[in-house]
């Protein structure tokens, strides 16, 4: 998997290259300042993750995103990613930590969907551009996609059953 | 500046804990230590090539040839552009808002505008791209396969049913500023 990752981004780039040169070189360029503009948050996020998972006890964890309660899960996690407001490029590392500590895909599908779709902290925004009507039933109607595909996510990784 | 000195702090303040914590062997503190160095072994292996991709796709695609397409054609092509459209995004809801006031100034349709800001929340292609890496391809193609339909429905209900409301989209940046001054 890591692999096929590796190789297929040196072919691309390899291709990029031969094409153009100087548009490669941007293009290393952006990721780096990318990276850089982002570094600080990530290792903030991973300090954060270890310590919580250094202190909570691995039954509170099971407990809080375990099997018993998958429905709950989905539900809480779709509420946190409602009122968070994180980038997705800090979001979805995290989300990868939880998904080797257990966490099923299903709960990690409702989080960052709602998280990038449900904006409960930019609701002023939002009904600044379109209003109190039109902003509620937008937001609305993206937690109710986000629950359904939770929902298909859990049904293909077979975490339904 | 000063949120990045106070990162440097939790940061400085966090190793100074791990070194305590193993001269005295204070079991969670080693723990944490251990699960610091294997998540940031992970992220080391999938960040590179994460943001290589990230880099080609920005530089060998230029959302303004997108946006002059934006209008043009049939309604159809008109989801299809706003989908487009929305992949090029950079930034999630605080960008789409203002665009789609532009793009509503230009006439592009309510539902395709719904269609726009619902579509820029999950499908930008440098977000996918991070996301897959992490996530595993299977899970990115579910997420998209299954929201673009339901998207697009929504975006149509909704467009619909606010045309009959006479909807009208403000220039949400004046109205703020109007309320921050009063």
């Amino acid at each position: 998997m890591m692999l096929f990752f590796y190789a297929g981004t040196a072919l691309l780039l390899l291709f990029s290259f031969i094409k153009d040169r100087r548009k490669s070189k941007q293009a290393l360029i952006i990721a780096w300042k990318r990276f850089v503009r982002i570094a600080p948050d990530f290792v903030l996020v991973l300090i954060l993750m270890s310590l919580i998972l250094a202190f909570l006890p691995n039954q509170v964890i099971a407990a809080l995103l375990g099997n018993g309660t998958k429905w709950v899960s989905v539900i809480a996690a779709a509420l946190i990613g409602s009122v968070t407001l994180m980038p997705g490029f800090v979001a979805f590392p995290l989300c990868g930590i939880l998904l080797k500590q257990g966490v099923s895909y299903m709960v990690l599908s409702a989080f960052t969907t709602t998280l990038m779709m449900v904006g409960v902290l930019t609701f002023p925004v939002e009904r600044a551009y379109f209003g109190t009507r039109a902003t509620l039933l937008r937001n609305a109607l993206s937690l109710m996609t986000a629950l359904l595909v939770a929902a298909v996510t859990g049904l293909f990784f077979g975490e339904l059953g | 500046m000063r949120r990045g000195k106070m990162k440097l702090a939790a940061a400085v303040l966090f190793f100074l804990f791990l070194g305590v914590s193993f001269i005295k062997g204070f079991y969670p503190g080693l723990e944490a230590g251990r699960n610091f160095r294997l998540f940031t072994l992970d992220m080391l292996k999938i960040l590179p090539c994460a943001f290589i991709l990230i880099g080609l796709f920005e530089v060998w695609v230029k959302k303004e040839t997108v946006e002059k397409h934006l209008g043009e054609g049939s309604l159809f092509m008109g989801y299809v552009w706003a989908f487009i459209l929305a992949g090029t995004t950079v930034g999630g809801l605080y960008v789409a808002f203002p665009v789609s006031y532009s793009l509503y100034r230009k006439g592009a349709k309510l539902s395709v505008i719904f269609a726009y800001i619902s579509a820029s929340a999950v499908f930008r292609v440098p977000m996918a791209i991070f996301e897959a890496s992490f996530m595993g391809l299977k899970f990115t193609a579910i997420r998209f396969l299954v929201s673009l339909p339901l998207i697009l429905f929504s975006s149509i209900l909704l467009g619909r049913y606010l045309k009959k409301k006479d909807l009208r989209i403000e220039d949400g940046e004046n109205s703020l500023k109007k309320e921050k001054n009063r």
